[in-house]
């Protein structure tokens, strides 16, 4: 019978099946943070060990500060990432922490260290897990329960999703991204379309797209509200595969290779849900709401919510127009900035960090504002091609890697009432810090705010 | 785990859409430990003004709703984030269902993991629930074994996935059914390695991580050496 790739990677996961249909999967690899100590917690109460360690690995990213390491000035944050070093230790779990020189964000070190692969099955305490779908895996975010669920047993019980397909046609154009193609489709479906579903992204614009590109479209997965988003392994997959140091190396890579070849859908596979969208329509996209759906492209005006036919919706859009201190039928490129962050596991990677050192180079950012690499590879990288001085002379600041300004919970935070061109994931009132206002965009048209001063289309630059 | 059968409770209309992790608990809280109780930290940002006082007009600060243990919420309720404060903060307040046209996947497993049931009513009959309670606290019966909500003399459908309502309705703790499955997980783990060697995590390999090349070839600084290989 034809099958998605989907259901390919579950069914070949699938340990058995209860009454109620759930299925016991087995997880192949299990990312841990700061943030697990929930799970770990409920271990020891329990008794119990971690089952599989040589699976599962620590990584400092949500609390890590990003300046004056190693010490870290908050007793609290301190003594958060000291637990997971703790716990990593107790456990014999390899630990990516606040000195090894691959730290960075998880979503960014599985791929960079060969941890995320076509066809296995990855989860994460973090939502952002479906990142790693870019290379064919079936990877989702789970919560403290599951986490302990998962380091208790190396599995997991979940009822599976219906599939999705998503086909861009066309070739996106010119200085629009993987950043706009997520905010555009979210803003036309809704950031819960994906509700139940898992997304696989095809079609040409999505074939053309880097590895890097399709790291940051399956990110923003989970904004559209779907757990897991992937992409079918290819000629791209296998180059950005090959020689990671713990991914398959010589004629393990050539047998991984052939078994990676059968992971398509097949012609005749039926999805239980088909979109597609024409990627030529699609203009460089910011969001000026507080929801990733609250997105228009750079030339339009902010919405009125006297427009709108339903009450509930108008007074809906008119609490985060005030949170957001916009006014209807302002155009995008008159809104005032305050500062810009570039930074996160959506738009951290080193293809993201020279698109906006290109826009930067020569010109002074009007804003101040700070640069997190995805990793400290990725920073070491930016620094051996001279980007980090492209940064630092037009005014922004040079971190180190974590999740940063993303967050809000590691000490970087956006100070109440101040807006932000940021190339994170979530808009929501309060996610930067309290009282914070996000506008999410590419890291290009984050540099292009920056230069402007306000929201900019980066084709006027 | 507590089960869930039938609960009759004051219910607090929240009926917003998009209540995201972020405002269920903001990220700054998550250092706590679980012990000294979340439930101060439910919707802080929308309960307190900067300076911690309650913010007067924010439906949960009114006395008349002091006592809910339901929440009536608006479509795509606990979107976001996995973290499962969110479900401690609702759980710890004293909260065991919320109604609402949809959930956040995440958020809905995490609930059901800790005893809270995510109850999923269909627009028509969400809007005639929050018409009848006009804004105001109101008192409902949640009836998980019938699937049904009973309120004014009216009754409306919910919907739960199976294999949730069987997990709340009996308590079941996963990790205890899991591990009668020890047999059957091993057989499967060792058979997985055996067919796909390479699902392994390689340990042998070389320290760093290849980035892919600049496609203009950017200068590099003198002595700025990359530690990794850049051989893609």
């Amino acid at each position: 019978m034809p099958a998605t790739l989907f259901d390919k990677i579950w069914d070949a996961h699938e340990i058995l099946r209860d009454e109620e249909g759930r299925s016991l999967l087995w997880i192949d690899r299990h990312f841990v943070h700061e943030g697990s100590f929930h799970a770990f917690d409920t271990l020891a109460e329990r008794g119990l060990s971690v089952a599989r360690p040589d699976l599962t690995f620590g990584i400092a990213d949500h609390y890590v500060p990003t300046a004056g390491r190693p010490r870290i000035a908050d007793p609290k944050i301190a003594g958060m990432v000291e637990r997971l070093a703790g716990n990593a230790a107790r456990h014999g779990v390899q630990l990516f922490g606040l000195d090894d020189p691959r730290q960075g964000i998880v979503h960014v070190v599985g791929p960079e260290q060969g941890l995320t692969l076509p066809g296995l099955v990855m989860v994460c305490g973090d939502s952002h897990t479906a990142t790693h779908g870019a290379f064919g895996a079936v990877a989702f975010g789970i919560g403290a329960s599951e986490v302990a669920h998962v380091l208790a047993t190396q599995t997991l019980w979940q009822t599976k999703p219906k599939r999705m397909r998503l086909v861009v046609d066309g070739r996106l154009a010119a200085g629009v991204t993987a950043k706009d193609l997520a905010l555009h489709w979210i803003a036309a479906l809704g950031a819960d379309a994906g509700r139940g579903y898992a997304i696989e992204y095809a079609g040409p614009a999505v074939e053309a797209l880097s590895m890097e590109a399709r790291l940051t479209l399956c990110n923003l997965s989970i904004e559209g509200g779907a757990r897991c988003g992937m992409v079918a392994p290819d000629a791209t997959t296998l180059a950005a595969l090959r020689d990671r140091p713990m991914g398959p190396a010589g004629a393990d890579f050539d047998a991984a290779a052939a078994d990676w070849a059968a992971l398509t859908t097949d012609p005749d596979a039926v999805f239980d849900r088909e979109v597609t969208i024409d990627a030529r329509r699609i203009a460089p996209t910011v969001t000026w709401g507080v929801s990733p759906e609250e997105a228009l492209p750079i030339d339009a005006r902010v919405p009125d919510p006297a427009a709108l036919v339903s009450e509930e919706a108008a007074r809906q859009m008119r609490g985060a127009l005030d949170y957001m201190g916009l006014a209807p039928g302002q155009k995008l490129t008159d809104v005032a900035i305050d500062r810009v962050f570039i930074g996160s596991c959506t738009n951290a990677r080193i293809e993201d960090l020279r698109a906006a050192a290109a826009v930067l180079k020569g010109r002074r950012s009007r804003v101040p504002g700070i640069v997190s690499p995805g990793s400290t590879l990725v920073k070491r990288q930016a620094e051996a091609e001279g980007l980090d001085a492209v940064f630092t002379e037009a005014g922004l600041e040079w971190r180190d890697s974590g999740c940063s300004m993303c967050v809000g919970m590691n000490g970087d935070r956006v100070p109440a009432g101040e807006r932000c061109a940021s190339t994170t994931n979530r808009n929501f009132r309060g996610r930067q810090g309290p009282g914070a206002r996000t506008h999410l965009m590419s890291p290009a048209m984050v540099a292009a705010a920056a230069v402007a001063g306000r929201l900019t289309d980066l084709r006027d630059l | 785990m507590e089960p869930f059968r039938r609960l009759a409770a004051l219910a607090c209309p929240l009926v917003e859409a998009n209540i995201d992790t972020d405002q269920l608990i903001p990220a700054r809280f998550m250092k706590e430990s679980r012990a000294s109780g979340y439930g101060r930290f439910l919707l802080h940002d929308l309960r307190f003004d900067a300076e911690g006082a309650p913010i007067a007009g924010f439906i949960l600060n009114d006395p008349a709703a002091a006592d809910a243990r339901i929440l009536v919420a608006g479509r795509n309720f606990g979107a976001g984030s996995s973290r499962e404060a969110a479900v401690y903060a609702l759980v710890d307040y004293g909260v065991r269902c919320v109604i609402a046209p949809s959930f956040g996947d995440i958020f809905a497993s995490n609930a059901v993991n800790n005893g809270l049931l995510p109850a999923v009513l269909e627009e028509a009959a969400f809007e005639a629930l929050t018409d009848w309670m006009g804004g105001a606290p109101a008192e409902l019966v949640v009836d998980l074994e019938a699937r049904r909500i009973a309120y004014g003399g009216r009754d409306a459908a919910f919907s739960i996935p199976d294999a949730w309502r069987a997990k709340l309705l009996n308590g079941w703790d996963d990790i205890a059914l899991t591990r009668q499955h020890a047999a059957a997980i091993e057989t499967f783990a060792r058979e997985r390695l055996r067919a796909f060697p390479w699902v392994a995590p390689r340990t042998d390999g070389p320290r760093g991580g290849a980035q892919p090349r600049s496609p203009d070839a950017g200068e590099t600084r003198a002595g700025g050496a990359s530690p990794q290989s850049s051989d893609l």
